[in-house]
């Protein structure tokens, strides 16, 4: 007894004596790995097979899921409504990137040059970025309300413009959605924008003065060049998250979500739709395979093309 | 010449003068603009329903009749426990496993480190959407539909996460790590004692992100409950709508609390957050 009690308390410290510092560090390093691999194996790499298999099946939670090839595809781009939706997304994508960041950029831009109160300007276009597009959704829905409640259309009457139906009509609702899309966003973008002008040396301004280049030559010759970095960065950013636009949508048309007549659906209410509202899992699978496909072109498109122009 | 450049900088200067206070206005104005909405969210969660078609900015006489209401409605209180439990669970693990990871990635020399990393990076490009339908079998499968385990488990490590502190911890000199080692702590205590302590301004913006990031979530938590009683915050308010006729002035309370707590962590934090969206924006 006494013996066995000896060897149990020496052995393992006899077996980690021989193992060299080098040995011990690996073991130590796979051991801080072990919880986080098995969730990045379990919750993000498994799952996304699992989504493109289940693309190719006709699962609807009933009945276990089927094999039927690339039928859903087929039913997909078949579909009148996807391709309006598919339309409506990069709707979103081709007016809300180039509007955000040109706004953002022209904000920064000047915001960074103010030096009187700041942080409290700042924080006004910032404050947006916190809010949450449930919450947001009700106050914007209740600004494009007709004349006794809506705030904008009694704007609009005051100076005697004519009532607007914005949420209401199918030309108007797309936009109407877009900008509190737009409005939460431009905060962090004017933010990221302005580190990105604080990052370039005020040696190439003041090099630039001396050869007696003007604010317009500054601004294209100087600033945009060097500011390339963090415009690909929002680019790229801002882009993905109006392809992905989903909360604003949903939370400002909660009646019919993605109406008037499918005129604001963008592809993730589409999906969310077809696997939650209908259980079509196999078909709301192909549709996520799609927007992956997307999203992976358009990131890719935009790195090379941006990288080229040098 | 200097003579030239100095009259020329001050007639420039007494130039721009008028240009930047009217720049300053046009950025205030905007800025004002930019927050007429939340302005209008307080100000009708100010008003009783008499009032809400008064278009005027100030009430006529303000009350707090609509908090008291919408809080003594005991599923809010319930949304709003939720939802923090939820995003400050979410925000310690993240912590604390995206900087292991990210530790264990920057410091240690192992094989299979590069393919670790690549492999974690690459899961950047698979958007949530593409996961929600797998996590919903998984869900109903393992029981977690319903529960909070069952919002949270999909967030509880990230590789954007996991890079941010990949690259702070990079920056840790080794001679620290090294002294602790000849000092004969173990790793665990290292990274916990030593090198966690260097690189707080990333923690905190990790921190910041996270608890934010999930206190507005709303796509996976409307998917991943269905009783009411396990809402988070946003799904709640959202599922106003639900109800039957609309009463603007506690939906702007509604909305003003969800808003509330974000606005305060701001203006706490003010330095700390705008520091951290330039570090996260510029390393990631």
């Amino acid at each position: 007894m006494p013996s066995a009690n000896a060897t149990s308390q020496t052995n393992p410290a006899r077996f980690s004596d021989r193992l060299s510092i080098g040995t011990k560090r690996v073991i130590w390093a796979w051991t801080f790995l072990t919880l986080p691999i098995l969730f990045y194996a379990g919750i993000r790499f498994y799952p996304t097979f699992q989504a493109f298999w289940l693309s190719l099946t006709n699962w609807d939670l009933l009945r276990p899921a089927q094999f039927i090839g690339l039928a859903n595809y087929q039913k997909m781009f078949a579909d009148p409504i996807f391709w309006k939706v598919f339309n409506n997304t990069f709707l979103y994508l081709i007016i809300g990137t180039p509007v955000s960041l040109v706004t953002s950029f022209v904000i920064a831009f000047y915001l960074d040059r103010v030096r009187f109160m700041h942080s409290f300007i700042r924080a006004l276009y910032f404050l947006p970025f916190l809010t949450t597009a449930a919450a947001m959704g009700w106050v914007w829905r209740w600004f494009y309300q007709p004349v006794p409640i809506g705030v904008i259309n009694g704007f609009l009457s005051t100076i005697g413009i004519a009532q607007q139906p914005f949420l209401r009509s199918v030309d108007q609702a797309l936009i109407s959605v877009l900008v509190p899309a737009i409005w939460a966003g431009l905060g962090f973008q004017v933010i990221i924008f302005m580190a990105g002008l604080r990052a370039i040396p005020g040696t190439f301004y003041e090099a630039a003065r001396i050869d007696g280049l003007g604010e317009w030559a500054i601004l294209r010759k100087i600033t945009i060049p060097l500011l390339k970095p963090t415009t690909v960065f929002l680019v790229v950013f801002s882009s993905i998250g109006f392809l992905r636009i989903f909360d604003q949508v949903y939370n400002m048309t909660t009646n019919d979500p993605g109406g008037p007549l499918n005129s604001t659906k963008p592809l993730v209410l589409m999906i969310y739709q077809t696997a939650f509202s209908s259980y079509q899992m196999g078909y709301a699978a192909a549709q996520t395979v799609v927007l992956f496909t997307i999203l992976l072109v358009v990131s890719l498109l935009q790195l090379y093309v941006l990288r080229e122009k040098k | 010449m200097t003579a030239i450049t100095t009259t020329e900088l001050a007639a420039n200067r007494r130039d721009i003068r008028p240009g930047r206070i009217i720049v300053w206005s046009l950025l205030f104005i905007g800025g004002l603009i930019m927050i007429t909405p939340l302005l209008y969210m307080f100000s009708t969660s100010l008003k009783t329903s008499a009032q809400v078609y008064d278009l005027r900015l100030v009430p006529a006489a303000p009350t707090l009749d609509n908090y008291i209401k919408v809080l003594g409605d005991g599923r809010f209180m319930q949304w709003f426990f939720n939802s923090t439990f939820i995003a400050l669970t979410v925000t310690a693990s993240n912590v604390f496993f995206d900087s292991l990871v990210g530790y264990t990635l920057a410091k240690f020399q192992f094989r299979g480190r590069y393919f670790i990393f690549l492999a974690i990076l690459s899961t950047l490009m698979i958007p949530t959407e593409m996961l929600v339908i797998p996590w919903y079998l998984m869900s109903s499968q393992l029981g977690w539909l319903n529960s909070y385990w069952g919002i949270m488990f999909p967030g509880m490590m990230t590789a954007f996460g996991t890079f941010l502190m990949k690259q702070f911890f990079e920056g840790v000199p080794n001679d620290f790590l090294e002294a602790a080692r000849v000092d004969g702590l173990n790793e665990f205590t290292i990274w916990w004692k030593i090198a966690m302590p260097m690189v707080v301004p990333a923690i905190s913006a990790l921190a910041i992100f996270t608890f934010l990031g999930n206190w507005t979530a709303f796509f996976w938590p409307l998917i991943v409950t269905t009783s009411k009683e396990l809402y988070t915050l946003p799904v709640g308010i959202s599922s106003f709508s639900a109800e039957s006729s609309i009463q603007w002035e506690l939906i702007m309370t509604g909305a003003a609390i969800g808003t509330i707590p974000t606005l305060l962590v701001f203006l706490l934090l003010q330095r700390y957050i705008v520091r951290g969206v330039m570090l996260a924006g510029l390393k990631g």
